[in-house]
């Protein structure tokens, strides 16, 4: 049979019945616009969530962790094996938070090409004094310029412009609980004390807003140099060094070797925000759970449209049966209307569903934990179009294939006889 | 030597619901080419039963059927249909069109699905028929708004599109007043003697049958007269 023909056949069976066929694509249009929409609302919230922590999470980190030996000496005399040892508490003594060599270590980590790029850092331990009270503070000495490049660091900057940080001297970038807290302003002078007692005034250029309070209230952000004044250090004590690698999945096996490379301690966004991925993958499986229930539902409904077509078409499917056209023919014939159904309802639930997501997108959205988020948050990744058209599409089929092959199976002779 | 159109030898068939019944018994005959034959009998004597197995739609027999020397045993499904495409025409008690169609299209749609010739070609070849059974001004209108005459004359050109080797027709007049019934049985007459096309038609009606070139008689499931 030409294709051609077939299509005629369909279409004309289709048009017969042109309310029907509306109603079951009106079917398939709503479930693909829910499922686009719905798929790209739950991601635009997980892209949400998981950039919060995880964009602003080195991929390695490199750092120096002060902890006991575990060579304790008491295990350098051989003799004890005896005797029962008593010493068992030999504390770290004078243990150094900076990295050794961690200026080579940044030019060696620079040339490596699984690494996307560095940002040293220094954290230093402080009170801000407010009055007579000391609030416990932490600031942290960052290159401002790879902090933006890597980490987003402007988003969170929502007063004042972070590349003041590197212009200004004694500048500080306060975090906006602290500054409440403070009653600061930008251009105000705040002072500090260090944890080896000394005072030291900076001056504030800007706010920092991450959305987690806990973190606002204490953390504040200088720059590298200013950090290393504060702590009176040299200019090569660095305590992180945090790497953004080009492949984020190799971090778990790159961390173990960097940690062996340079005998430091490495910990991987992995391990470090664990929880984050799970909470995405459930967040997903969801939505596809509820999109797939709908296009089954649609599913339904055409296939007893289908059906209901093929009781009603009886007497065509024996005639063209009798006159010449397989069961082959009569099935491409159904599996085609079923097709169409499907190919157009998807199409405009794909245009559909482009529209709400987009309409979504403009609705405001303020909330004081996110201060960088003012409309709902929605994704339009394309992956999830493809998997609408693709689901639309296998839906339909599976929905019309059973019809299609009891069609194939009617018998003309008893058809006919029977009138 | 000429091959017969169709051939049937030693068919027989059976129902089995609810108990078995033979409904047709050793039934031999050959219908030779150009031959307008009638097939009559008393209302369940198995003579529409044996049109469809000779038609090829019920395959549930035993015995052999040749259609142009050709052994319908042991052919699928495709095959079959294929064969009623080409040589087989069906004019029934019922016409069958399809309601979806222009009648032009309904007698073009055998043609389209053998696809031997061109759209335009089976276009002209459809104008071509519905002349011949003078109904040509009727070719754009849809089925349902034809006369019962009409349509079975629509049906008839139908069946002629493929020039098929045999037309089979099963009470092809019964649904139809004298009037009309004259007019088909006309047609027949006339494909059979200027076309040489050849013709078998299951009926009851005795006058129907008493026209024909050769009457194949059945009672009881067996063949009485040939």
């Amino acid at each position: 049979m030409k294709i051609n023909l077939g299509f005629q056949i369909a279409k004309s069976l289709l048009l017969a019945r042109w309310k029907q066929t509306l109603v079951a694509a009106i079917g398939v249009t709503f479930s693909i616009t829910m499922f686009i929409t719905l798929l790209g609302f739950m991601n635009g919230l997980n892209e949400l969530l998981d950039g919060l922590i995880l964009n602003r999470t080195p991929h390695i980190r490199l750092f120096n962790e002060i902890k006991p030996s575990l060579d304790q000496p008491i295990n350098f005399h051989n003799d004890t094996t005896e005797e029962y040892n008593f010493i068992h508490s030999i504390k770290p003594n004078g243990g150094r938070l900076s990295i050794y060599n961690a200026i080579p270590i940044i030019s060696k980590l620079k040339s490596d090409k699984n690494v996307l790029g560095i940002s040293p850092k220094l954290s230093a331990q402080v009170f801000y004094n407010v009055g007579e009270t000391d609030l416990n503070g932490v600031i942290n000495g960052i290159n401002v310029v790879d902090e933006q490049k890597l980490f987003a660091f402007d988003t969170y900057v929502t007063e004042g412009n972070s590349n003041n940080l590197n212009k200004v001297p004694n500048s500080i970038i306060l975090g906006k609980g602290a500054a409440n807290k403070m009653l600061a302003n930008i251009g105000d002078l705040i002072q500090v004390t260090t944890s080896k007692g000394e005072r030291v005034k900076l001056k504030v250029i800007g706010f920092f807003q991450s959305g987690i309070q806990d973190i606002d209230k204490i953390q504040s952000y200088c720059s590298v140099e200013t950090t290393q004044k504060l702590l009176g250090v040299t200019s090569n004590y660095i305590t992180d060094i945090q790497i953004k690698l080009n492949d984020l999945t190799k971090a778990p096996e790159l961390s173990m070797y960097y940690s062996k490379l340079f005998d430091v301690e490495a910990i991987d966004i992995q391990t470090a925000n664990s929880q984050f991925e799970t909470g995405s993958s459930i967040r997903t499986l969801i939505s596809y759970a509820v999109g797939i229930t709908l296009l089954i539902v649609a599913g339904f409904g055409i296939y007893n449209i289908l059906n209901m077509m093929i009781y009603e078409k009886m007497d065509s499917i024996a005639i063209l049966k009798a006159t010449g056209f397989s069961g082959k023919d009569v099935k491409k014939i159904f599996i085609t209307i079923a097709l169409s159904i499907g190919i157009f309802g998807g199409f405009f639930g794909l245009v559909f569903g482009f529209g709400l997501t987009s309409v979504i997108d403009q609705i405001p959205f303020n909330t004081a934990a996110l201060p960088t988020i003012k409309t709902y948050p929605v994704s339009y990744n394309p992956f999830y179009y493809m998997i609408g058209g693709i689901f639309s599409i296998a839906t339909t089929y599976l929905a019309g294939l059973f019809p299609a092959r009891k069609a194939s199976k009617i018998d003309p002779v008893i058809i006919i006889r029977g009138k | 030597m000429i091959i017969p159109s169709l051939e049937a030898k030693l068919i027989q068939k059976e129902f089995h619901d609810p108990v078995t019944i033979q409904v047709l018994k050793d039934i031999n005959f050959k219908i030779d080419k150009g031959e307008f034959v009638s097939l009559t009998g008393k209302s369940g004597c198995g003579k529409s039963t044996l049109l469809y197995i000779l038609s090829t739609m019920d395959t549930d027999y035993s015995g052999e059927l040749f259609i142009d020397g050709v052994s319908m045993k042991n052919k699928t499904e495709n095959e079959l249909a294929k064969v009623r495409n080409e040589k087989i025409g069906f004019v029934f008690q019922f016409h069958y069109l399809l309601n979806e169609f222009s009648v032009l299209k309904n007698v073009m749609l055998p043609g389209l699905k053998l696809n031997k010739f061109s759209e335009q070609e089976i276009e002209h070849r459809a104008m071509e028929k519905l002349r011949v059974l003078g109904i040509e001004q009727e070719a754009l209108k849809l089925p349902n708004q034809l006369s019962g005459g009409q349509k079975q004359r629509v049906a008839i050109a139908r069946s002629l599109i493929n020039d098929p080797l045999i037309i089979m027709g099963d009470e092809p007049t019964g649904n139809l007043d004298k009037k009309n019934s004259v007019i088909v049985f006309d047609i027949f007459k006339e494909l059979a003697h200027s076309f040489k096309q050849t013709l078998l038609i299951v009926t009851h009606d005795q006058e129907f049958a008493a026209n024909c070139d050769r009457i194949i008689e059945m009672e009881d499931g067996k063949i009485i007269s040939t």
